[in-house]
């Protein structure tokens, strides 16, 4: 039926009320409309949920429920302030970190790089990617942390101990780590999306600035990374997002001690990481609806971190694409 | 850039699943084929079950052995948790759990057609700890356990450390402890323990699946707090017994109630068993901690099975009595391969009984 109807459209291209009546672009204006809208749905359904289950814990915690530090299952005191903390800061390291090799690894590859390099650093970076995180977090413990700890916390500590950031004894294990994992878990998403950003640059863009005597870097900093600036930083959000909700690599690093403390090396907890870990023998009604809460919370704070990065790219990109601003 | 990634994923996935459909031909030939031994097999049941990670892997192999017996049972087993395996007990999605810890009154009240514990196997729990030069074998009291993960004893070269160790020269390093950060019956165990032996510890922290640690980090799962025992010079930890012998990580003996040193061990968590038998309750629904005995080890505890006590379809309860019984019996044989502690005979004998007022 379908395949009749497209052979008469060949045969009959000028045919206007024909065409019109192929129920194909309806089928498929349905289909990806569905598409959408399912997934709408299914987010409103699973807030919906976790608004839900959540009230017991909404109703007897209160605003409490974000500031406090105390979680003891216990005595059934439950407050997600250390968790929250501890997701944010882990990513924000992430970013700090990932966002500038990210840039400069895709830079490299795009504007440096023969070819014969750049195809195979490209695939394999990408690779990292496709690592699933608990290898991460696995090979975090016994590789990752040692090393940290020997080769970064001790002298850093030895050194700078005095400074509160640096403070406390070298446990390998903490904030640091986490967030270092998560750099690397982040950097092949924003590798891969600024590389593909900065290729899509005009090649006529590049020759301008060459013609007009630019060098290499001039040619980087004034044609083309203006040009990429606002793909770049939709690179980072993804980035972002991935960190923030990652799980298994972050608890196996981070330390899962739920605490705030002013020391990178400290020993922290981040949201994700205590729902995988409590989620399951999690038996009593309010110690279940405070892991869901953790669970809303974490939405939230994903729904901001979004929104604040998505306003700093409106604010960012708002001058002329590709022009300078001095 | 993404489309290429994509395409070897999908060449992963491919390969994958054709291994995947491979080995599933396979067991299906192989089925078929102790099928025919066996002569006419009599209507297929399926039991199903759920609960506890740790004796997953000692129920799975009780569950393939039983299978192979009797081929017309096949049972199937989530080890979705303890949590989990109680929660299905109460919407009655099972019909039978597993958990490492014994449910309260409250939780026996919501599972409508009641509950019976059948203790299925023994869990001890090592103390393991890192510390460079020193083999297995520091001694640590009660007091001392509990000071550590309390905090208050700092450093390996602590006086009150010191005093049962004349033999080893402990060196000045700073002592991490290691918990279990996700809810598990070793953290109950280990935690119900310390609520046991120090009031200090009851009071302030107490016992459960997760507690609020005083002091130290924690790892995700044995593989997460082994894992950091055996990269961090100085920490300590608590692991199910299996793990500390395969990771060859080094354990602490442990004084026990009679006063001597004991090293965690199928034997000594047997020896255990057997001496909590004498205040045991008929239900089984007790702790073990820190039980009598000159061999016994303190940090034990039963795993459950978990029947109701009434059945709607006989033919199911006839069939789960029967597996029950040839769990706690000639299943416990494959116990000690798998770091298991089997059930002594006495408690095998206690089960019989609360099995048969089972409708």
């Amino acid at each position: 039926m379908l395949d009749k109807d497209i052979k008469k459209k060949a045969i009959n291209p000028k045919d206007k009320s024909n065409a019109q009546n192929i129920p194909l672009d309806k089928i498929f204006k349905a289909l990806t409309f569905t598409a959408s809208l399912g997934v709408i749905l299914l987010l409103g359904f699973i807030i919906f949920k976790l608004f839900m289950e959540s009230a017991l814990s909404v109703e007897k915690f209160g605003f409490k429920f974000i500031t406090s530090m105390e979680w003891d299952p216990v005595k059934g005191e439950f407050g997600a302030g250390a968790y929250i903390f501890g997701t944010i800061v882990s990513s924000l390291i992430a970013i700090l970190i990932a966002t500038p090799v990210s840039v400069g690894i895709a830079l490299y590859l795009t504007e440096i790089a023969p070819p014969w390099l750049s195809t195979p650093v490209g695939f394999l970076v990408e690779l990292l990617a496709a690592i699933p995180s608990v290898i991460y977090g696995l090979w975090g413990i016994f590789v990752f942390v040692p090393f940290i700890r020997q080769y970064i916390q001790k002298p850093i500590g030895d050194l700078f101990g005095w400074i509160p950031l640096f403070s406390g004894p070298p446990l390998g294990i903490g904030m640091l780590s986490a967030g270092l994992i998560l750099a690397i878990m982040i950097i092949p998403i924003i590798t891969a999306i600024s590389r593909d950003i900065i290729s899509s640059v005009p090649t006529l863009q590049r020759e301008g600035a060459m013609a007009l005597g630019a060098t290499r870097w001039e040619v980087i900093k004034y044609a083309i990374l203006p040009f990429a600036k606002s793909g770049i930083l939709g690179g980072i959000i993804l980035g972002m997002g991935r960190a923030l909700g990652e799980t298994m690599a972050v608890t196996m690093v981070i330390g899962n001690r739920p605490e705030i403390k002013a020391s990178l090396f400290a020993p922290a907890h981040s949201m994700a990481a205590v729902i995988a870990n409590e989620f399951t023998e999690a038996t009593d009604d309010i110690y279940l609806s405070a892991l869901i809460e953790v669970g809303l919370l974490l939405f939230l704070v994903t729904f901001i971190m979004n929104g604040l990065a998505r306003f700093f790219i409106w604010s960012v990109a708002r001058g002329p694409k590709g022009g300078i601003r001095q | 850039m993404f489309k290429r990634a994509g395409v070897i994923a999908l060449v992963l996935i491919l390969a994958l699943s054709l291994v995947v459909v491979g080995c599933g031909k396979k067991e299906d030939v192989k089925k078929e084929e102790t099928k025919q031994e066996v002569k006419e097999p009599a209507k297929d049941l399926t039991i199903n079950g759920a609960g506890a990670t740790f004796p997953y892997p000692l129920y799975s192999k009780m569950f393939s052995a039983y299978n192979k017996l009797n081929p017309e049972i096949k049972v199937n087993y989530q080890s979705i948790g303890s949590g989990g395996g109680v929660k299905q007990m109460m919407e009655g999605t099972v019909s039978f759990g597993a958990s490492d810890a014994f449910l309260s009154e409250e939780e026996m009240g919501k599972i409508k057609n009641g509950v019976i514990h059948v203790p299925m196997t023994i869990g001890a729990v090592a103390v393991v700890y890192n510390l460079e030069g020193i083999a297995s074998g520091v001694k640590l009291t009660q007091e001392t356990l509990t000071d550590i993960y309390l905090g208050t004893i700092k450093k390996w070269n602590d006086p009150k450390i010191a005093a049962d160790n004349s033999d080893i020269k402990l060196p000045n390093v700073d002592i991490t402890p290691v918990f279990r950060s996700d809810g598990s019956g070793t953290t109950s165990i280990f935690t119900d323990y310390l609520s046991k032996v120090s009031s200090e510890w009851k009071e302030k922290v107490g016992a459960g699946k997760s507690v609020k640690f005083p002091a130290g980090i924690g790892g995700k799962g044995n593989e997460g707090v082994a894992g950091q025992v055996k990269q961090l010079p100085g920490s300590i930890g608590y692991v199910e017994l299996a793990y500390a012998t395969t990771n060859n990580l080094s354990y602490a003996k442990l004084r026990n109630k009679d006063g001597n040193f004991t090293a965690p061990s199928l034997e000594a968590a047997s020896a255990a068993a057997a001496g909590a038998i004498a205040d045991m309750p008929k239900d089984t629904r007790v702790s073990i901690v820190e039980p009598g005995g000159k061999d016994a080890y303190g940090i034990v505890g039963f795993s459950w099975i978990l029947l109701n006590e009434k059945y709607e379809d006989q033919v199911m309860k006839e069939e789960l009595l029967k597996l029950t019984k040839w769990m706690y019996r000639d299943g416990q044989q494959f116990s000690k391969a798998l770091h298991y502690a089997p059930i002594p005979e006495e408690i095998a004998k206690l089960n019989d009984n609360n099995l048969a007022v089972i409708k």
